[in-house]
């Protein structure tokens, strides 16, 4: 018997894969650890499982944990985020029918987020103007990372995401089908649920998350506080599993492997093919064309894995932007404490890799791949830069929550 | 004291689950319940309906959406926030763990949502219950059926009466500290691998 016992939920998504490969490649059993996945149809059932104790980890949202303690939600536990599953992943997609009224606006099928932002402001100004129903976009939760990229992007680009459209939830698997009835406009969804509505016809790739916020926080791990308190020496094991996992997961010659392990309906259930777009960034837009976007899904690279309190804290501004908290200066130091590199750090020192020195960074002020001082090896961040040219400075996060008031 | 009856919806794809809550609601005197067993369109349902509290199972897919939903003040006129009675853990734990949860509409009592949640938790279990056994009768049939076509096998290609097949099974199974079904299904299996009719 493993030295470990660990059960982690986690949802049919394609960045499930860093701990389905944890367990399926072996890398928690060369560490003591029996890792016990269990698929989830809903992060609420996630929240609730790991609230009452049936979790010790999961696979979560990265604002998720911030607003299980900030008390947003019920029946959440103190959860803490040690590891990150990964970056980028998401798009946006629209409907048939909304690309070609953007495209008449000057929408290229460059995935160019200001262009095609400027293009689906018209469009939205001129349904208004002809007195037709505001567009209805879906996201896949509110406390999410596309919820929030989908209002960063719209507002940059001059639209007020709470009052000209209509922002739902939807479940990712039924996207495309909602978008194909007709149900929703558009969606940010992870991969590859948006690949899946180009493949049926039914769905134009308008923009993607790496081009939005480039190299920008995406799925977590999530820890129940309590836990992480009582079995440090576990948490450390799994740390160092899943770091191995996700190395394995970004080298192209685990690609084919990784996504036929995915393919099992147990896990994601989506074919092979279809889950390579977001490992190799060639991605299918629609309308024939094939674009390559450089980072759209990191698993590893680029530190990727790193809980940077920055993002915590950037994740904190959107929530404070869109009325789901009020900013004070106990709730920043709710959000800030929620993500925990000291634990990554801990866990993953003895591995000799390269560990980045800081815990927060400057998001945005990147503008090209940059090594960094970092502990043992060398280490690559960025670029990272927001589409919107702005920086985000956490050491000044009243000014900017100040600047950035809702639909400006 | 006497309260204006409560407003029910149950929201449930298993339509079977959702008869058995719906009579335990019944049973139990409240008439005022709803069954749902699709969420297309549910945003006008409640807004018909103006619940007081709302059951969820726990395996539908679309609770994300139906929360952020409850949420929100245009689709409904009174809040409606999941039922979390903090100090009773264990009734939290019971209820995940029989795959229900309730939401209520703001201000209404705790001792008025109690037992309808212990209520939904019972006929939970009890549908678990039934489905288990459901499951494990089928089982046994299947397993029946394949002891059935392993004596067959047997007599004919051993000339062994019924007896002796049945007998020869169930010592090679206790030899092999084997099922007597799993000893079936290999000799089944060998027998389809032998070729059409071989054995």
């Amino acid at each position: 018997m493993a030295e470990h016992q660990i059960t982690a939920g986690f949802m049919p998504l394609f960045d499930s894969a860093v701990l389905v490969a944890a367990r399926e490649i072996g890398f928690a059993a060369k560490e003591g650890v029996e890792l016990r996945l269990v698929r989830e149809t809903s992060w609420a059932n996630i929240r609730d499982r790991i609230a009452i104790g049936h979790f010790d980890v999961a696979h979560m949202l990265g604002p998720m944990p911030l607003a299980c303690n900030l008390g947003l939600t019920p029946l959440a536990s103190d959860t803490i985020v040690p590891f990150s599953l990964g970056l980028g992943g998401n798009c946006i997609t629209v409907s048939n029918a909304v690309w070609a009224t953007m495209a008449d606006h000057g929408a290229l099928p460059d995935l160019d987020p200001a262009r095609n932002g400027a293009a689906l402001r018209e469009t939205i100004r001129a349904r208004a103007a002809a007195g037709e129903a505001p567009l209805r976009f879906a996201v896949t939760h509110p406390h999410s990372g596309h919820n929030y990229e989908l209002r960063y992007w719209l507002a940059g680009c001059g639209v007020d995401p709470a009052r000209e459209i209509e922002i739902v939830i939807v479940p990712p698997p039924f996207m495309a089908d909602a978008l194909a009835a007709g149900r929703i406009d558009g969606y940010c969804a992870g991969e590859p649920w948006n690949s899946v509505a180009v493949e049926a016809g039914t769905g134009r790739i308008a923009t993607v998350k790496a081009a939005i916020w480039r190299n920008s926080p995406e799925k977590v791990l999530g820890v129940r506080k309590a836990w992480a308190n009582a079995q440090p020496d576990a948490l450390a094991a799994l740390l160092r599993a899943l770091h191995h996992a996700a190395r394995w997961c970004q080298d192209a010659d685990n690609h084919a492997e990784l996504t036929a392990l995915m393919a099992q309906p147990a896990l994601l259930g989506q074919k092979a093919g279809i889950q390579m777009r977001a490992l190799t960034g060639m991605l299918d837009v629609g309308g024939e064309t094939t674009r390559k976007v450089e980072d759209f899904f990191l698993p590893f690279g680029k530190a990727a894995n790193f809980p940077w309190k920055s993002h915590a804290l950037w994740f904190y501004t959107q929530m404070v932007r869109w009325g789901d908290v009020r900013h004070t200066a106990a709730n920043a130091s709710v959000a800030r404490d929620c993500y925990r590199p000291d634990l990554y750090r801990a866990a993953l020192k003895p591995l000799g890799v390269a560990l980045p020195g800081a815990n927060a960074k400057v998001e945005g002020a990147l503008t090209a791949a940059t090594p960094v001082g970092s502990a043992g090896a060398s280490l690559v961040l960025g670029p990272d830069g927001f589409f919107d040219g702005r920086i985000f400075d956490p050491d000044a996060l009243d000014a900017y929550i100040e600047r950035q008031s809702p639909g400006a | 004291m006497s309260s204006s009856p409560l407003n029910i919806l149950v929201i449930d794809e298993n339509r079977i689950r959702a008869a058995i809550i719906e009579s335990g609601l019944r049973e139990a005197g409240h008439g005022r319940v709803t069954l749902v067993h699709d969420v297309a369109g549910i945003a006008r349902r409640i807004a018909e309906i103006e619940p007081d509290v709302i059951v969820i199972d726990l395996e539908n897919p679309n609770r994300d959406m139906l929360e952020s939903m409850f949420q929100l003040s245009r689709a409904v006129k009174r809040p409606i926030a999941m039922f979390v009675d903090r100090s009773d853990s264990a009734a939290i734990e019971a209820a995940v763990e029989a795959g229900v949860s309730a939401y209520v509409v703001d201000g209404l009592r705790k001792d008025r949502v109690k037992p309808i949640m212990e209520m939904a938790i019972s006929r939970f279990n009890a549908f678990s219950r039934m489905a288990r056994e459901l499951e494990e009768a089928r089982g046994e049939l299947e397993n029946r059926r394949t002891v059935e076509r392993a004596k067959g096998i047997l007599m004919r290609s051993r000339g062994l009466s019924e007896e002796a097949a049945y007998a020869l099974l169930r010592k090679t199974a206790m030899n092999q500290n084997r099922k007597l079904a799993d000893v079936a299904q290999s000799l089944v299996t060998a027998a389809e691998l032998l070729g059409p009719g071989g054995l």
